[in-house]
């Protein structure tokens, strides 16, 4: 495991009265691409620029190396940001703006040319050199964006939503080519997007926030596979998020019905929320001691079918390679490794993660 | 079809307003009493009395224009930072001299730097010494820069406010401290304005009458002078005319030169 290169200690921000971000804590090793993901005003990019330098976090420290650079001006610090909105020197052509924080740095004319010219090939663009970002798209100015920043070769690159402006195919070819980038260039990625699919393609770590929480931190299969919360659950990927009552050890009552689980340490007749991908659920001819139901929807996805049923008061969205058609009656079976078990929610702090997804 | 009826009014315009008369001035600076052509007029600068006149306002619109803007352009970024947090009523107090007849305004500093004036009042009752600053080109100078800093400030303020906070951001992300930050973003960024000003500064300081006038005490000649002069005074409508064009093709020039600072070209204000 690499070493700890950013510390976040508790950092809150307040603007105004809004209170932003909530001491938050987060580690960030070297080497590490780390992704915050969340739902727009979550505080994501008050995150990031509490990290570069723009925002000055009402309490907490940012420890960067095991050093305290808090109170360090931007310039002092060895991270560079790609911006959600490029921010490129619209009075400099695309030359000029990549050889910014090199010219600052009184670098060599010569080291400067190859520099540019490697950044441009690496973000697809050679042969722009002369040209005026005023004259780029969207997707070309980001390009140039983060080509401006990674020739600093800084230690840390921050990168807001830096595939916002990109069509899907651009923007899947960037995805490859930014992980590309990151192995050849050994830096530490913290990156910010709301698009979950892009976080589990191509995090080493998500951290999942909600209105200025952390609602859980882990790997991209941990976060998918196990979330923590009703919020993370419905926020990554689809899922049905239904009460139960934790019968015993490895026993789940749902909607009536008892299904085996394998969760433990929960107590007795305890009430939970239960989730369950669409993908996990089985459906087959209807069979007694089993939740039984009723198609009411189905689509033809491609790969599979999405079905809706109802089964015990509730409309479960269920995807499977088998078709069902509408009004078939059914029972709904889960193997006890699908099924999520999680503590509802306690305080009202967390409570309010509940009522947005 | 329908656009161009509607750019009717304007043409009108420009014909009524400014072709006929600029084709009055060239016409009578290019002919003679009995209407014939002639270059005299226009070779008339050469004089001694004219061409000093011409040289003295060239260098008196110049040093103007300069202080205008050393002071223009930090007045400029106050308030920008105070409009941000407060409402733009500081930019309207600020604005609002120029609604005021600018006559006015100088008649005023004619009062008060006079040497019987207010300030020399408020020097005595102070025990300090008298000062002679009316009829100098210093008070020419000062006049200037009073009347004309407003027309500085406005349109490099217009420009700066629409600088967006994330440009100086990234530059501070890049490495550059704060002074590096203005030289190489802010300031080549707010160059229209910068621009806008020196062109709405320097031509009227070029062609002014009333300041040199009131605060020269009529012995101080600029170029504008010269001319008022031949209008009104001696009655050489071909003079003035003829004198009239040349001042002319001296601010083309100049503004030519600026353009080549604005490279959009672009007009604030
Ligand atoms: N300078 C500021 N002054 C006041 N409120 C602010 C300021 N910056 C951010 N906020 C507020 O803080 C909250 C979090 O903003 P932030 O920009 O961090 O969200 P985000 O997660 O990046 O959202 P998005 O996905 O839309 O970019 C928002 O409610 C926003 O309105
Ligand atoms: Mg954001």
């Amino acid at each position: 495991m690499e070493r700890t290169l950013i510390n976040l200690v508790d950092i809150s921000k307040q603007f105004g009265d809004t209170l932003v971000l909530d001491e938050m804590n987060l580690t960030v090793r070297e080497n590490e691409f780390v992704t915050l993901l969340g739902p727009s005003g979550c505080g994501k990019t008050t995150t990031l620029r509490i990290i570069g330098g723009f925002v000055q976090p009402t309490t907490g420290k940012v420890i960067f190396d095991g050093k305290d650079i808090t109170k360090l001006p931007p310039n002092k610090r060895p991270v560079n940001t790609v911006f959600q909105k490029y921010a490129l020197f619209t009075h400099m052509n695309v030359e000029e703006n990549i050889a910014f924080g090199l010219k600052i740095r009184g670098k060599s004319k010569d080291y400067i040319r190859d520099k540019i010219k490697y950044a441009l090939k690496l973000v697809n663009l050679d042969g722009y050199e002369k040209r005026s970002v005023n004259a780029l798209s969207g997707g070309q100015q980001q390009r140039i964006a983060i080509a401006r920043a990674i020739v600093n070769e800084p230690r840390v690159l921050l990168l807001d939503e830096p595939l916002g402006a990109l069509d899907l195919k651009l923007r899947q070819d960037m995805q490859y080519e930014l992980i590309r980038m990151k192995k050849e260039l050994g830096i530490t990625f913290i990156y910010v997007t709301h698009d979950q699919e892009e976080a589990l393609t191509m995090s080493d770590t998500i951290v999942v926030m909600n209105q200025g929480y952390i609602q859980q931190m882990g790997t991209p299969e941990q976060i998918y596979n196990e979330p923590e919360n009703a919020f993370v659950a419905d926020f990554i990927g689809e899922s049905n998020i239904v009460d139960g009552v934790m019968l015993e050890d490895r026993l789940v009552e749902i909607l009536g019905v008892k299904f085996p689980c394998v969760d433990e340490g929960f107590g007795r007749n305890k009430p939970v929320d239960v989730v369950i991908r669409p993908e996990d659920i089985i459906l087959s001819e209807t069979e007694p001691g089993l939740l039984d139901g009723v198609v009411t929807h189905l689509i033809f996805k491609g790969v599979h079918y999405e079905m809706e049923v109802m089964a015990g008061g509730y409309e479960w969205l269920v995807h499977s390679t088998k078709c069902f058609p509408v009004g078939t009656k059914v029972s709904l079976k889960v193997k006890p490794f699908d099924i999520q078990i999680m503590n509802k929610p306690e305080s009202e702090d967390e409570m309010a993660v509940e009522i947005d997804g | 079809m329908g656009k161009k009826s509607f750019a009717l009014p304007y043409v009108v315009w420009m014909i009524g307003f400014t072709i006929i008369p600029l084709a009055m001035i060239v016409f009578y600076g290019l002919t003679d009493d009995t209407g014939a052509f002639t270059l005299e007029n226009v070779a008339a600068i050469m004089t001694a009395e004219h061409a000093q006149a011409l040289w003295l306002s060239l260098g008196l619109a110049l040093v103007s224009t300069v202080i205008c803007l050393v002071l223009a352009y930090p007045l400029a970024m106050i308030l920008k930072s105070i409009s941000k947090n407060r409402s733009s009523l500081i930019v309207f107090i600020f604005i609002l001299p120029m609604w005021m007849n600018s006559l006015l305004r100088t008649m005023a500093w004619q009062t008060i730097l006079s040497n019987q004036g207010i300030l020399n009042l408020i020097l005595e009752f102070l025990g300090l010494p008298a000062v002679r600053i009316i009829n100098t080109t210093g008070a020419i100078i000062f006049g200037m820069v009073y009347d004309f800093l407003p027309f500085m400030v406005l349109p490099i303020y217009n420009v700066l406010i629409k600088i967006g906070q994330d440009k100086v951001e990234a530059a501070r992300d890049l490495g550059a401290n704060g002074v590096q930050t203005f030289f190489r973003v802010t300031f080549p960024l707010s160059m229209p304005g910068v621009v806008s000003g020196i062109t709405m500064v320097f031509v009227p300081a070029m062609t002014t009458f009333v300041i040199s006038n009131l605060l020269g005490g009529g012995k101080i000649l600029l170029i504008g002078n010269v001319i008022e002069q031949a209008f009104t005074s001696g009655s050489n409508w071909h003079l003035g005319s003829g004198l009239s064009l040349v001042l002319m093709v001296f601010i083309f020039i100049s503004m030519a030169i600026l353009a080549k600072y604005d490279p959009e070209g672009s007009n604030v204000v």
